[in-house]
């Protein structure tokens, strides 16, 4: 008896637990929002990490489309038709991305827009090439998402794009001239970055004196990563990585009595948002982002106010990002003027073409346009951290 | 100047390492099994004093403290709940258990502490010390980690030496049912174990967070990996080799990352635990026992 209750108690301990993962999806975004039974509507899809290392992207990506497809189906839908959307957490890796991609076709998703993070993306952009289903990617910039796949389209700027931008930006502005690298080696969005980075880096005369390496199993200890730079004489640190890494480098950076110019991707973002950070170590830091919430616009206020008041916190670009692809995939569908009542199929290869005849002004870019690589026109711009805010500085 | 740098910073991490190590070789070498919820653990624990520090404000020796009391009371629920049941099912059952469990405590910590990594505010306030006009710098959590392991690894030799549940801890190690005959009580003698252990991982936690200040519900479970990797490298079961292959595993880690390359440090370290178990299977303290047919 006694071990029947145990085993009883135990198997509402696990299910409580295998709970917790939709449970926990930022505050009270139901991961199904509309659904109208039996009614004939888009389905969305999304897939991101709302929990895990990289947890401050995928909640903001579900949270913005959520605004998104509200404003939307609000606004009488798309076509005429209302957007059902459901939004599956990853935790940022491949095989989990792809049991969420599973769950989501099971669900009836006919256009896909995620995944958040480039690993995760690869793998789900092979299945969705396989299935045709149309893919929007918010966030995932490494090329390994689009290459080979006509159906996978970018809205941040691609790894090339960001490691040729920062070593163009760091030898206009004069802002270092002995270059240390720190990079994740396990990581393709990390490495894709800062591979274009040591290219272009070359092209423009930059000197680097220390190119070191980390893995996703071994980022507790910088100290001798950053030794090895300080000890080269590095004045400035290439650091194309995600921003929990981030507070760790600028934290040990500092213990060590080591001050050079840090220069971060779009990776950085979400650095101020760690709890109990110490953001003066963020001070003079620079990062690469195509959106700042202080932008002066109508739309990226009307954005960032119902952000703050739905969700509370400041949406970061990956959440910019994501609130302009709905709205991207609003006007594509429009153009290629389509019902839900279309297979995947049509569906995909109607939006591969009109995509690509898109222009789209939004909060994260001018005119934005697409190629048939799936890349977009935008380019990255340098913001640097200063008083515990993003200053632009182009 | 720069090898004593690395050098220390080696044996910076080697001392976390071993701190973790202390705990899993506690538990091995009594209860002869693999704690794999043991880095979890850690990683409560860190919360804990994050808390307590952060929300509360409390002071740091009053949140580990705190800490300790609070993980060794849940290392005892652990063991009664999910180990005690399995007392003599085989090994590889209590092994999937205590993996089980370690997946069972990383998605209690995502449901109550979310799944943003916090930045942990360091315990050691004393920022170390500076040799050579400032050329080699330790620092205060390097300092406070090593004699913390020190100061643990010798205070748990005495006690399993000199004491009387030390004596019994020993007596269950060697042969649990000659223990029950001479009027040990096993479970309690096991379930102090497990006390000592958490409670150990609550003070690893809160070291192992000062000096990488990056704390999430993942923070514990591959530290735990090293840790236990370290235990088997200086012989499981085997209190003063726990601190050798701590310090070892970081030293070498640090120093493969420093002269080799930074991208292979782990596979060297492995390299040289594999060579070290072939030419000494039982690890570099470890005693080979006869088992008996």
């Amino acid at each position: 008896m006694k071990k029947k209750a145990m085993s009883l108690g135990l198997c509402v301990a696990m299910a409580a637990t295998a709970l917790v993962g939709c449970g926990d999806n930022g505050s009270t975004a139901s991961t199904e929002s509309v659904e109208t039974s039996g009614e004939l509507t888009w389905r969305i899809g999304g897939i991101g990490p709302t929990t895990g290392s990289a947890a401050q992207y995928g909640q903001g990506v579900q949270n913005a489309i959520q605004i998104a497809v509200d404003e939307i189906n609000e606004a009488g839908g798309i076509n005429g038709y209302q957007i059902s959307f459901n939004f599956q957490d990853d935790e940022a890796d491949a095989q989990k991305s792809v049991n969420a991609y599973n769950t989501l076709k099971d669900w009836g998703m006919q256009i896909l827009e995620g995944t958040v993070t480039s690993g995760a993306c690869a793998a789900v952009s092979a299945e969705t090439y396989n299935d045709r289903i149309f893919q929007l990617t918010p966030s995932a910039s490494s090329t390994s998402v689009t290459e080979g796949h006509d159906n996978t389209f970018q809205i941040c700027f691609s790894d090339p794009n960001q490691g040729t931008v920062s070593a163009d930006y760091i030898a206009d502005n004069a802002l270092g001239t002995k270059i240390g690298i720190i990079y994740d080696s396990s990581d393709p969005y990390s490495s894709g970055v800062y591979q274009n980075f040591a290219t272009e880096a070359a092209n423009v005369g930059l000197e680097i004196v220390a190119t070191e390496a980390f893995t996703a199993d071994n980022k507790t200890d910088f100290s001798t990563q950053l030794q090895k730079c300080k000890d080269a004489g590095a004045d400035l640190l290439f650091l194309p990585f995600y921003y929990q890494e981030g507070s760790v480098v600028l934290t040990q950076a500092n213990q060590m009595g080591y001050e050079p110019t840090m220069f971060g991707v779009d990776g950085f973002d979400g650095l101020l948002g760690v709890k109990d950070f110490d953001v003066s170590l963020a001070e003079g830091v620079y990062l690469l982002t195509p959106f700042a919430a202080d932008a002066e616009d109508e739309a990226t206020q009307s954005f960032v106010s119902k952000y703050e008041e739905q969700f509370g916190g400041t949406p970061n670009q990956f959440a910019a990002d994501a609130y302009d692809g709905v709205y991207i995939l609003k006007e594509a569908l429009e153009a290629s003027n389509l019902t839900p009542a279309a297979s995947n199929e049509e569906i995909c290869d109607a939006l591969i073409t009109a995509i690509q005849n898109v222009t789209y002004n939004g909060l994260t870019g001018e005119n934005m346009t697409w190629n048939a690589a799936g890349e977009v026109s935008k380019d990255p711009k340098a913001v640097i951290i200063q008083d515990g805010g993003y200053v632009s500085v182009q | 100047m720069g090898f004593l740098t690395y050098l220390i910073n080696g044996m910076s991490l080697g001392s976390v390492y071993a701190l973790i190590a202390l705990g899993y070789t506690m538990v091995y070498g009594i209860a002869k099994m693999l704690n794999f919820a043991h880095g979890d653990v850690i990683m409560i624990g860190a919360y804990l004093v994050f808390m307590c520090m952060s929300n509360a404000g409390m002071p740091a020796i009053v949140s580990i403290g705190i800490a300790i009391v609070c993980c060794t009371a849940i290392g005892i629920i652990i063991e009664k709940i999910a180990y005690k049941p399995l007392r003599r099912a085989t090994n590889l059952a209590v092994l999937i258990t205590a993996i089980g469990v370690s997946y069972f405590l990383q998605n209690m910590a995502l449901l109550i502490f979310g799944s943003n990594p916090v930045s942990f505010t360091s315990v050691v306030k004393w920022q170390g010390i500076e040799l050579a006009d400032g050329q080699l710098k330790i620092t205060g959590n390097a300092i406070v980690t090593i004699v913390t392991c020190l100061v643990i690894m010798f205070a748990l030799m005495w006690f399993v030496k000199n004491t009387k549940p030390g004596q019994a801890m020993r007596a269950v190690s060697e042969d649990k049912d000659a223990a029950v005959l001479m009027g040990i009580n096993v479970n309690a003698t096991i379930s102090l174990t497990f006390a000592i252990g958490s409670g150990l991982a609550a003070i690893a936690g809160a070291l192992l967070c000062s000096a990488y200040p990056s704390l999430n519900p993942y923070t514990g479970s591959m530290p735990g990996i090293k840790a236990f990797t370290a235990a088997v490298f200086g012989g499981i079961g085997s209190i003063p080799g726990a601190l050798i292959g701590g310090l070892l595993l970081g030293v070498i880690e640090i120093l493969a990352k420093a002269y080799i390359s930074s991208q292979l440090a782990d596979a060297i370290v492995f390299a040289v635990l594999i060579i070290v178990l072939l030419v000494k299977p039982t690890g570099i303290l470890g005693k080979q026992i006869k088992e008996k047919v």
